[in-house]
């Protein structure tokens, strides 16, 4: 995992991602929709930052954002020092979605080493680096299954290794637990904490959860709806990723910082009624 | 779960396996039972057929309408006509079929290499998709009938230095303008199939739409093509067959039945011979693309089993 790829011409230093002044409105047939407004955003290289926020907030369009799968109406991303599109190009990110996305017809292991065998990896380096990663997320015995015969949390861990599978210095997740029972995705978290220090990849994280986020990350940016937009951002100070254990989520801080966050999220709660979307477990 | 996952899939397969020779079976029974419905209407319908208001409802069972089963099979021993050495019938109607199957198989093959470039065309260019699909399916309204003598006529034109139309080719011709129409829309279908999840995926590792096409849409697209290449092999058949009819050419299985069924009033049970190579030149090229199939079973996973 220390065979980070070169860095090639990104500035020493710069931030894994960077956002400025972004607006993103879509044009649909009932007229203009604004998901994102004003957002501002500097994620360190190394830092796992949450996107947390009810539905409609532009947590997932922020992401595709940064992903270049979509661009923004005004302002400017970048990731480390370079349009998201060169990014992309240069493979600087891994992602993974809330459906795993395996491809049926491939093994576990072949599953994995997508992304090596199209970016043109040699045979006998894609399965060294599989069997390393399938051990790291725990597989190493399924590596001949079908995704059809795992279940979804083991299909989740799959895309995971898949999507560090280049050793990416930023890795985005888009709700890659939303779809699993609680106590998977408790097992997935630590798991994913673990293998972040192991790689000491970035991480933008979107989610619905705010334990999830608050366990996770090192800073929590929470959005309100329409228009999308960041309403704050929270340092959760839990430690460095590698001592987090499952013993943080009886800590009192895990607490404190839950409650910080959902007070920010039902800030307007008031005004508005219940806020929809987001899981207060 | 995962193990007991494994074990749940094992079984399933093997009882795929039992249910793959039950299905034989049934299909066997089915045989036996079209063959005792037919001795059985035979025995106890009118003479005359069943006549409602002036229509026949169901066929006469004279010997000359309705031969029984056994002499049908009889007949295809006995050899074909009275001159000597003629060989026995079965033996004409299979070099018939074969014939007619190498035909339909060519035709089916260009339908098929055709209607997978129109698809190909379609899902690279939206524009393309919108002024080439409207075509697409109005080519099968036109008859088979209207456009065979057309095909005989501009492929007869055709001469570049020592290649000559033949007959057979305008057959083909006809067999895979049925057969492409299937493929065309099914794999249109199943390139478009992949979950935007997938498609973004690739994306996201900066392929081209080569790639994309070879390793996501192509085998994301076989569950849709397999159902499409079947309906073109039974289309490729009845093209041809239908085909050299229309046509006239010699050798195949559609010539032989308008040629055993001049012969039926003397021998009705030769009529019913090339109706049957007919019936397994179907079955032949349907089992084809069930062995294509299979070959292609990595592809089918995500398919719900029927």
């Amino acid at each position: 995992m220390t065979d980070l790829p070169s860095t090639g011409s990104a500035p020493i230093g710069a931030p894994a991602v960077s956002v400025t002044g972004v607006d993103k409105t879509f044009s649909t047939r009932s007229g203009t929709v604004t998901a994102l407004q004003d957002i501002d955003l500097t994620v360190a290289p190394g830092e796992f930052v949450s996107l947390i926020g009810p539905s409609g907030c532009g947590k997932s369009t922020l992401l595709r954002l940064i992903a270049d799968l979509d661009s923004p109406t005004t302002g400017a991303v970048s990731v480390f020092g370079k349009t998201p599109r060169q990014a992309r190009i240069d493979q600087e990110y891994g992602i993974a979605f809330q459906q795993a996305g395996l491809l049926p017809w491939r093994t576990v292991r072949a599953n994995v080493e997508l992304p090596l065998e199209l970016h043109g990896a040699g045979r006998a380096e894609r399965a060294a680096r599989v069997t390393e990663l399938l051990e790291l997320v725990g597989l190493a015995d399924f590596g001949g299954s079908y995704p059809d015969q795992l279940s979804g949390g083991m299909q989740q861990r799959v895309a995971i290794a898949r999507a560090i599978a280049e050793s990416p210095r930023l890795l985005l997740m888009d709700e890659p637990f939303g779809a699993l029972d609680e106590m998977t995705r408790e097992r997935m978290q630590t798991e994913l904490v673990r293998i972040c220090a192991e790689t000491g990849a970035a991480v933008v994280f979107v989610t619905h959860s705010i334990p999830e986020a608050v366990f996770l990350s090192n800073r929590v940016v929470v959005m309100s709806p329409r228009p999308g937009r960041i309403r704050d951002i929270l340092d959760v100070d839990l430690g460095r990723a590698g001592e987090r254990g499952d013993a943080l989520r009886e800590d009192e801080h895990f607490f404190a910082s839950v409650s910080a966050v959902r007070e920010l999220l039902h800030g307007e709660q008031a005004a508005r009624g219940a806020v929809r979307g987001v899981e207060n477990r | 779960m995962s193990a007991a996952g494994m074990v749940g899939s094992r079984l399933r397969r093997r009882i795929g396996a039992g249910a793959r020779w039950r299905q034989v079976g049934l299909g066997a029974l089915g045989i036996l039972l079209l063959a005792a419905m037919w001795e059985l209407y035979k025995a106890l319908g009118p003479e005359g057929g069943v006549v409602v208001g002036g229509l026949t409802v169901l066929p006469r069972t004279t010997d000359l309408a309705m031969p029984h089963v056994w002499d049908v099979l009889a007949r295809l021993g006995q050899p074909v006509n009275s001159t000597a050495g003629s060989p026995p019938v079965w033996q004409a109607v299979l070099g018939a079929a074969a014939f007619s199957l190498g035909v339909a198989g060519v035709g089916w093959l260009v339908g098929v290499v055709v209607g997978m470039a129109l698809a190909l065309l379609m899902q690279r260019f939206r524009t393309a998709e919108s002024a080439v699909l409207p075509w697409i399916v109005l080519s099968q309204t036109v008859p088979l009938i209207a456009i065979a003598p057309l095909v005989r006529r501009w492929g007869s034109q055709i001469e570049i230095g020592s290649f000559q139309w033949e007959g057979w080719m305008s057959v083909a011709v006809i067999a895979s303008y049925l057969a492409f129409f299937p493929v065309a829309i099914g794999a249109l279908r199943g390139l478009g199939s992949p979950d935007t999840n997938h498609v973004e995926l690739f994306r996201s590792y900066a392929v081209g739409w080569w790639v994309t096409l070879w390793r996501l849409r192509l085998p994301a697209s076989v569950p849709y093509l397999l159902p499409a290449l079947r309906l073109a092999a039974a289309n490729a058949v009845v093209g041809a067959v239908v085909a050299e009819v229309s046509i006239g050419l010699r050798g195949g299985i559609g010539r032989m039945i308008i040629e055993y069924a001049q012969s039926g009033s003397g021998d009705p049970a030769k009529t019913w011979a090339p109706i049957l190579g007919a019936v397994l030149l179907g079955l032949a090229a349907a089992g084809f693309v069930a062995l294509l199939g299979l070959a292609l079973g990595r592809f089918r996973r995500g398919e719900v089993s029927a």
